[in-house]
Formats: C-alpha cells, sequence, structure tokens
C-alpha cells in the first residue's frame, strides 16, 4: 500500500541508495504477505482435501468438471503471466508505453480467466450444483472463487497501476508498486497450478 | 524518469521469461492430454501430474519470479522454504488426522 | 432497511447487562464531555487518531488492552461469584443463556482483546529502538492494524448493547456455531470481530518481521539483537503462518451460516471435526504468540537488573526458535478425545512433552543470568520471580496432560482451565506488568510507583494461587468447566476460595490503577532525566526519555550484543555527533482510523445483516485505500536544524539532572 518505507539510511546519502533501501524493503514486505497468502490457500486446499469426495449424493467432479474449458482458462492465466513479465521487461527499460500496453494485454486476457470461471460457476449454479447442496461443493466453490478473487483484485490494481502511470511515469514508487504487483500475479498463477491439478484435473478422473 | 531498477527482486531477461513460458506449457499440456485421454493407469496418471505441477511450480519461481541462490534472494528463500514447511504440516497434517478421526468417528 | 436489527435487539429486560449498557454510555459520554470541554479534539485528531508513529500507537495499544482487561475481569468476578453461590438449589444469578455469553466473551476478551494488544503493544514500543531504528518498516499499515484491532473490541462490546455474544465457548465449535443451533447474532459478533482484528494482527506480523530483518541498525547481525526483538521476531513469523489459518476457518463457518454451505454442518456431507482441527492448528502457534514476547521481558528484566549479560544467549535463541518450530507440530493435543486414535494421539503427545525441553532451557538460563549476579528486587523483577515459581507449575500440568491417556480424564475439566490460566497469567499477565514497569520510564519519562506495583503484585500473586489451585483439584474431582450450577457439595467450599482470589486479585488490580495515579502526581520526583533509569544495556536507553519522535538523531553502529551497555563502557555513549542531518519521516494520516471507521460499518453491517451497510462499508475500505495509493506526497523532512535543537535541549535536560539510576 502506499506508506513510505523507512530508511535507516542518513538523508544526506544519495537519494538513490534510500530508495533502493526503501524499495527493497517494500517488496520484501509483499513478498511476506504473499507468503501469508499462500498459508490461507494451503488451509482451503486441506479443507478441500478433507471435505472434498463428500458428494451428499450429488454430483462428482467428473461429472461437472469440463477440462477443455479449464484448459482454456489456465492458458488465459499462463500467458497473462508472460505478457506481465513483458511489462516488467519493459519497465527496466524505461518504456513506459510499452508498460501499458502490456499491462492492457495482461488485464484483458485476466479478465477473460474471470470471465470464463464466472460463466462456470452460473452454469453449475443454475442446474442446481451450488456451494450448498453438498460439502465437496461448498469446498470446490471456496477454493476456486477466492483465488479467482485475488485475480479479480489484481485486476482492479492493475487499473489503477495503468492509471498512476499514465499520470506520473514509472517513478520509484510505481516501480515498487509494479514489482509488488508481479510478485502478486506469478504467485497467483502458481496458486492455479495447484488448483487445476488438485481439483480439476484429480476430480475429473 | 530514471532507469532504476527496483531492488529486492531479481530481474529476468526477455530469454528467461520465453524459456519458462514455453516450459510451463509443455507442463500444462502433458497432464491435461494425460488426463483427457485416460492413457495411464489411475496411480500413474495422479503420480504424473502431480510431478509436473511441482515441476511447474518450480519453473515459475526460477523464471517468472527469478528466485535463485543469490544473497539478494535470501531472505525471500527462507520465507518461501516456511512457508512451504507450513503448508505440508497443515495440509499433511490435516489429511492425517481427519482421515483417522473420520475412520475412528465413522463419518460416512 | 435494518436486516436483523430491531428494537429487540436492546437488552431491556436484562437488568444486569443494562447496567453494563449504561456503564459504558456513560463513560463514554464522559471521556467525550471531556474532550469537549478541553478543546482536545484537534490535538487528538493530530497527535494520537492520525499517528503512525510506533510509540503512540504502541500506547493506545496498551491503553485499550488495559480498558478490555478490566472488561474481562468483571466477566471472570461474574462467574467466580455465581460459582460460589449456585450449588444446590441455589441457582445464582445468571442463568445459563446469560453465562453462557459471559464466559465466552471472557475468553475472546482476554487472548485478543486484553493479552495480544499488550504484547503487541510492548513489541511496538521497544523493538524499533531496541535495533536502532526511527519506526517500522510500514508505519501506514501499522496504524490501520491498530485501528482494526480497536474494530474487533468495539464489536465485541456492542454485542452488550445489540443482540447478544457467542454462547458457543471463546472456540465455537460446530455444529453448536451453526445457524441451526446459534440462529442469533451472537456467533456472528464472534466471527467478524476476530476476521477484522486478525487482519490488523496479520499486518503487524508482516510489518515487525520486515522491521526486524531488514530494519537493524548497522553492525546489528541477527545475533547481536536483543532478546526481546529475536523474541518479537519469532512471534511475528508464528503470526504469519498460523492467523491465515483462522482467517480460513472463521470465514468457512461464516459461509456456512450465511450462504448455506457445508463445510461444518452435520449434513450434507459437512465435517464438524474439520473446525476443530484448523482452529487449534491456529489456536496453539496462538498461545506462542502470546508467551514468546513475555519470555523476552524476562530476559531483558533479568539481565538488567542481576547487573549481568543474560546467561546463555545463543541457548536461548535457539530455544526460541525450537519453539517456534515445534509450536506447529502439537495442535492436535487440543482434541485428543475427539478420536484420532492412538497413533496420531501419540505422535502429537510426544511432540508436547518434546516442545517442553527448549522452555526448561530458558528457564535455566534466567536462573543462571540470576546466580551470582546482584539481583535488585524491584517491581519488575517480584513479576518475573513469580513468572518463574508459576510459569513453571503451569508447564508441569502442561506436560501431564500431554499425556493423552491421563488427558482423556483431564480434558474440559477445571485442571485444564487451571492449567492455561497458570501459563497465561503467570507467563503473559506477569510478562506484560513487568514489561510496562521496566519500559513506562522510556515512553512517559518518569517511573511508576514502587510501593504499589510491588502491592498490585503480591495481590496478582496471592489471589492468583487462591483462585486457581482450587481449580485444579477441583478438576481432578471431576467438575468440567463452563458450568454455572453445580449438586456436588464437596465442591463448594473450593468454590469459595477461588471466589475469593479472584477478589484479591481484582484489589490488585485496584493498586495498579492507583499506581498509574500516584506515579503521574508524582511524576516530577520520579522522572527520568538520563533516559537510562535502570543501567539498561539495550539500544533504547540511548535515547531521551521520551524519545524524540524520530528515535535516533544519529543512527548508531552497533558492535556487540548488549550495544548500549558496550557504548557505555567504551566511552561511545556520551558521543554527540559532529553534524545533525535532515530525517527522513512519514506523515500522519487519517486514513488509518476512516478504514477502521468503515470496518465497523462493514462488521456490524454483516451481523445484522443490512446488506446495504455493508457494501457501503466495504466501498468505504477499499475507495479509502485506493484514494491513499494517489498520495504521492505521504512522508516529509525533519530539517537537520530542529533535530540539532532537540538533542540539545535533551542535553541540557541531561545535564541538570542526576546520574544513571543505579
Amino acid at each position: 500500500m502506499a506508506d513510505e518505507a523507512l530508511s535507516n539510511y542518513p538523508a544526506h546519502a544519495a537519494g538513490h541508495d534510500e530508495h533502493h533501501d526503501a524499495a527493497s524493503t517494500k517488496v520484501f514486505g509483499f513478498w511476506i504477505y504473499i507468503m501469508s497468502d499462500c498459508i490461507l490457500f494451503a488451509t482451503l486446499f486441506a479443507t478441500y482435501a478433507v471435505v472434498g469426495r463428500n458428494y451428499a449424493g450429488g454430483p462428482t467432479g467428473a461429472m461437472l468438471f469440463h477440462l477443455p474449458g479449464v484448459l482454456i482458462e489456465t492458458f488465459c492465466l499462463l500467458i497473462s503471466s508472460f505478457t506481465y513479465g513483458l511489462a516488467m521487461l519493459a519497465m527496466n527499460k524505461g518504456a513506459k508505453n510499452l508498460v501499458l500496453g502490456w499491462l492492457g494485454v495482461t488485464f484483458v486476457l485476466g479478465a477473460s480467466f474471470v470471465g470464463l470461471e464466472v460463466n462456470e460457476f452460473y452454469h453449475l449454479i443454475i442446474e442446481g450444483h451450488g456451494p450448498g447442496h453438498s460439502a465437496f461443493l461448498s469446498a470446490f466453490f471456496t477454493l476456486v472463487s477466492t483465488h479467482g478473487l485475488h485475480v479479480s483484485i489484481g485486476l482492479l490494481w492493475m487499473a489503477i497501476m495503468a492509471a498512476q502511470v499514465a499520470s506520473r511515469g514509472l517513478n520509484p514508487t510505481n516501480r515498487t508498486r509494479l514489482m509488488n504487483l508481479s510478485l502478486f500475479w506469478h504467485f497467483l498463477d502458481i496458486v492455479w497450478i495447484c488448483v487445476f491439478t488438485f481439483v480439476y484435473l484429480m476430480g475429473a478422473m | 524518469m530514471s532507469n532504476e531498477h527496483v531492488a529486492g527482486a531479481s530481474h529476468g531477461s526477455q530469454r528467461s521469461y520465453v524459456i519458462g513460458f514455453l516450459l510451463a506449457v509443455v507442463l500444462t499440456v502433458i497432464p491435461f492430454a494425460v488426463v483427457m485421454t485416460s492413457a495411464m493407469p489411475r496411480s500413474a496418471i495422479v503420480i504424473t501430474i502431480v510431478a509436473f505441477a511441482v515441476v511447474q511450480i518450480v519453473v515459475h519461481l526460477v523464471f517468472f519470479l527469478h528466485m535463485n541462490g543469490s544473497s539478494e534472494q535470501r531472505w525471500n528463500v527462507v520465507a518461501f522454504a516456511y512457508a512451504i514447511l507450513i503448508l505440508a504440516i497443515v495440509v499433511g497434517g490435516s489429511v492425517w488426522i481427519m482421515y483417522h478421526l473420520n475412520y475412528n468417528m465413522m463419518v460416512h | 432497511m435494518l436486516g436483523k436489527l430491531s428494537l429487540s435487539a436492546l437488552p431491556l429486560d436484562i437488568p444486569i447487562q443494562m447496567g453494563a449498557v449504561l456503564f459504558m454510555v456513560l463513560v463514554g459520554a464522559a471521556i467525550l464531555a471531556a474532550i469537549t470541554y478541553k478543546r482536545k479534539w484537534k490535538w487528538l485528531w493530530k497527535e494520537w487518531l492520525t499517528t503512525v508513529d510506533h510509540k503512540k500507537i504502541g500506547v493506545m495499544y496498551i491503553l485499550v488492552a488495559f480498558v478490555m482487561l478490566l472488561r474481562g475481569g468483571v466477566d471472570a468476578l461474574m462467574m467466580r461469584s455465581q460459582l460460589a453461590l449456585s450449588y444446590g438449589s441455589n441457582y445464582g444469578y445468571l442463568p445459563p443463556n446469560h453465562y453462557d455469553q459471559v464466559f465466552s466473551a471472557h475468553g475472546v476478551i482476554m487472548i485478543f482483546f486484553m493479552a495480544m494488544p499488550f504484547l503487541i503493544g510492548l513489541i511496538n514500543i521497544a523493538v524499533p529502538l531496541q535495533i536502532g531504528s526511527r519506526d517500522v518498516a510500514f508505519p501506514f499499515l501499522n496504524s490501520i492494524s491498530f485501528w482494526l484491532f480497536v474494530v474487533g473490541a468495539v464489536l465485541v462490546n456492542l454485542s452488550l448493547v445489540f443482540g447478544e455474544f457467542a454462547k458457543t465457548g471463546w472456540v465455537a465449535y460446530p455444529p453448536l456455531s451453526e445457524l441451526r443451533y446459534s440462529p442469533g447474532v451472537g456467533v456472528d459478533y464472534y466471527i467478524w470481530s476476530l476476521e477484522i482484528a486478525g487482519a490488523g494482527t496479520l499486518l503487524t506480523g508482516i510489518n515487525f518481521l520486515v522491521t526486524i530483518i531488514k530494519m537493524r541498525a548497522p553492525g546489528m547481525t541477527l545475533m547481536k539483537m536483543p532478546v526481546f526483538t529475536w523474541t518479537a521476531l519469532c512471534t511475528n513469523v508464528l503470526i504469519i503462518g498460523a492467523f491465515p489459518i483462522l482467517t480460513v476457518a472463521l470465514a468457512l463457518l461464516a459461509l456456512d451460516r450465511y450462504l448455506g454451505m457445508h463445510f461444518f454442518t452435520n449434513s450434507l456431507g459437512g465435517n464438524a471435526m474439520m473446525y476443530v482441527n484448523l482452529f487449534w492448528a491456529w489456536g496453539h502457534p496462538e498461545v506462542y504468540i502470546l508467551i514468546l514476547p513475555a519470555f523476552g521481558v524476562f530476559s531483558e528484566v533479568l539481565a538488567t537488573f542481576s547487573g549481568k549479560r543474560l546467561f546463555g544467549y545463543t541457548s536461548m535463541i535457539y530455544a526460541t526458535l525450537a519453539i517456534t518450530v515445534l509450536s506447529f507440530l502439537v495442535w492436535l493435543h487440543h482434541f485428543f478425545t475427539m478420536g484420532s486414535g492412538a497413533n496420531v494421539n501419540a505422535f502429537f503427545g510426544i511432540a508436547t512433552m518434546i516442545i517442553a525441553i527448549p522452555t526448561g532451557v530458558k528457564i535455566f538460563n534466567w536462573l543462571f543470568t540470576i546466580y551470582r549476579g546482584r539481583l535488585k528486587f524491584t517491581s519488575a523483577v517480584m513479576w518475573t520471580l513469580g513468572f518463574l515459581v508459576t510459569f513453571t507449575i503451569g508447564g508441569m500440568t502442561g506436560v501431564m496432560m500431554a499425556i493423552p491417556a491421563a488427558d482423556f480424564l483431564l480434558h474440559n475439566s477445571l485442571f485444564l482451565v487451571a492449567h492455561f490460566h497458570t501459563v497465561i497469567i503467570g507467563g503473559v499477565v506477569f510478562g506484560v506488568f513487568a514489561g510496562l514497569t521496566y519500559w513506562f520510564p522510556k515512553i512517559f519519562g518518569f517511573k511508576l510507583d514502587e510501593k504499589f506495583g510491588k502491592r498490585a503484585f503480591w495481590c496478582w500473586f496471592i489471589g492468583f494461587y487462591l483462585a486457581f489451585i482450587p481449580l485444579y483439584i477441583l478438576g481432578f474431582m471431576g467438575m468440567t468447566r463452563r458450568l454455572n450450577h453445580y449438586d456436588n457439595p464437596a465442591w463448594h467450599p473450593l468454590l469459595l476460595i477461588a471466589a475469593a482470589g479472584a477478589g484479591v486479585i481484582a484489589l490488585g488490580v485496584l493498586f495498579q490503577i492507583i499506581q498509574v495515579y500516584v506515579s503521574v502526581r508524582k511524576r516530577h520526583e520520579n522522572r527520568d532525566l538520563t533516559g537510562d533509569p535502570w543501567d539498561g544495556r539495550t539500544l533504547e536507553w540511548s535515547v531521551a526519555s521520551p524519545p524524540p519522535f524520530y528515535n535516533f538523531a544519529e543512527i548508531p553502529v552497533v558492535k556487540d550484543r548488549d550495544a548500549y551497555w558496550e557504548m557505555k563502557h567504551n566511552g561511545a555513549a556520551q558521543h554527540k555527533p559532529s553534524e545533525y542531518h535532515k530525517i527522513h519521516l512519514p506523515k500522519n494520516t487519517g486514513a488509518g482510523v476512516i478504514i477502521g471507521a468503515f470496518s465497523l460499518i462493514l462488521g456490524f453491517a454483516l451481523i445484522w445483516h443490512i446488506w446495504w451497510m455493508a457494501i457501503v462499508g466495504l466501498l468505504g475500505v477499499i475507495v479509502t485505500l485506493i484514494a491513499r495509493t494517489f498520495n504521492y506526497d505521504a512522508d516529509y523532512y525533519v530539517p537537520a536544524e530542529e533535530v540539532k535543537r532537540i538533542e540539545d535541549g535533551h542535553s541540557q535536560a541531561m545535564a541538570g539532572g542526576v546520574g544513571h539510576g543505579r
């Protein structure tokens, strides 16, 4: 968030050093937050592992999951991870418009992911397989939509970053924030690997 | 607009992102293919998809998040190792405990 | 329009509760009136509500924690008096419906809104000073953390006014806590106050971990850090690992209650035992989060008042690290009796016994620190000695229950209740009081009155044993926890003694209040002019009391453990910088308290199912956060001349004062 991490460097040292120091503190702090998010997802996965086969006489994953759709979602997210990487390379070169461009592409891909997921949930719910129908469905919906919610928050953040980069350029604060968003975005792709493996692929067998 | 790089995180090159991406694609397509075609016995599929997931996570960590053994990354790696340890304990411990509870308490 | 909220939410037919409500309203109104009368609103907003200064945030945490100690203490007095009365044909004055809320609120308040904030307050005050830093890594987040905690505390107390609190015990196990068996708002108060406060705690964990790792003064390697900072570091590691688990456990319960899901329900595949599992996977690390900072306080206090360096620093650190890791491997001992079987129980029983070993190492290190030192029996030391005896007893009773077979008899008996109160009061509470006494002069510039401090200690110490030794015996006699009435005549005299003990503790608290009053009145006599009233060893004693808002005019360079002791004995302590430099600091901001206000609206609205209000609250939080990110002007520089002026002022004051408090 927008707070100034303090530096212990004396103020007369080069401003560069102080920014360097403060930025690395912020990024490290964000990484620690991501580690706590890791534990959050771990707990959700543990819950899914424990109650995920309690179908209550209802449908199983094999009956409900549509793997081709999941594959498309996966590629949306994976490619968006790649395009965000390209945005970071552009940032390192100071190429503001290129950054904005790649952020835009990443946004579209991320939004497609969310759209596909919402669509999947919508169909499940109107077909009577909403989260209230069994522990399996509760765990499935909660785990997957927690991830989707994180992605949506990432998208909101991305939009705000685009506005801030567009208006103030690639100043040190914006660079640090883009770096944090990068950690966030890649982390979400890593969580998705676990989701498609342990929820969709395992469930579909 | 300066060209300072952001400290505290390593930087990739275009090459590393491309390699990482291509590896990730392969590591994604194969598990999906294996499951969708039921090409192997069930236990083999499970091992395959889990192994591929682990490898792909490492690919993401190395090629996208630039995790490595450098001293700059040291605390990040330590923090990550700790998170993985807690994750293993919570997930593994919960599954072990709940399996036994469910068995003894006759949860159907 | 107002969801489930209506006039019937007010406890108009419950006299005791109405009394509490009226008391809160009157005290609150009196405070507001006093502030208005003295025209202090602007000052309050500028200096305290919007502060991002870790020292002030620490003070605020401690103030709120003390108020919550009183609230939780009243709950305790109610329970003890009820049990002293309600024997046989007498049913006392608290019916089960009311009594259940009292013991639930007592637990929630004491752990989340008394112990945690006391410790986090001490960590806030001491750690940045101990590591030679000017503030924490993320001062704005620090402010948010504090206000989220306040919102959690407010929500719990609002349950007295509107509706009810949970009747499930402080752990809120399903299926009792599910909608079917707790259809009222009580469990929802529980869930949202803890989710909101828990978010604040998690942010604190991240904040201080980064602060300690990244912002130590040059030369302060990890193995040169003060022990309190080490324990704070391990505490934050535990917070980061454990609090997400609680967040999920409560969220899943909320999903069951609000959206009809089936994580922990009896039907459609839910598994209530999974809640118990997740709750304690958080809950066990939580008790180590509580005790580790207290251990750190004792290390500092004993070393300082023995005039000796701490015995066995390295083994202390490794013991602390061992406790940190092991604390994630024992959680099942909280539910041995739930039925996981011999193998699982044996593993966790053995792990629980193992974790007692590093604690034992620490106890011996403290004893050896005192040995051959010249221990000054200040009140801080009294609390520490009281801890050494009491915590050892409590720990031993814990190891007894680590044997699953024994636990099958003692689980949920008063023996268990006595055990955890022994370690929490003897460990955490005594540690907090020792730490408060120790660091009080640093923050406020004068010492606390020693006479009343010792009186308070003796009341707490004697009162504690009077209150809880009977409970150990009652546990063996078969009395379980959470009873509001009983028929066994043998229990009655013991419960009378326990009630008397609670009264003695209350007297101790009264002495503490008097102590503060007397200390403020006598503050000119007890003034700390040197910044180092105890002949301390660590860096916080190298700055004035109170410290300047920027802590250090010049960041110290650390050469050894007990950095300030080393500086004093090498003549570096009196060194004044040849020139001063401007200092970079964050500006105060109202965003923290505003986010808190919107969180309160969100929490209250969720509890009462007022959906439009919940959306307002949520949007308010989000918009405030986003607006804050558009503020690129959130910091400023203190000019070098002002630094010099403040530092010169301190030197003059010190020159006029007497030497170190020896």
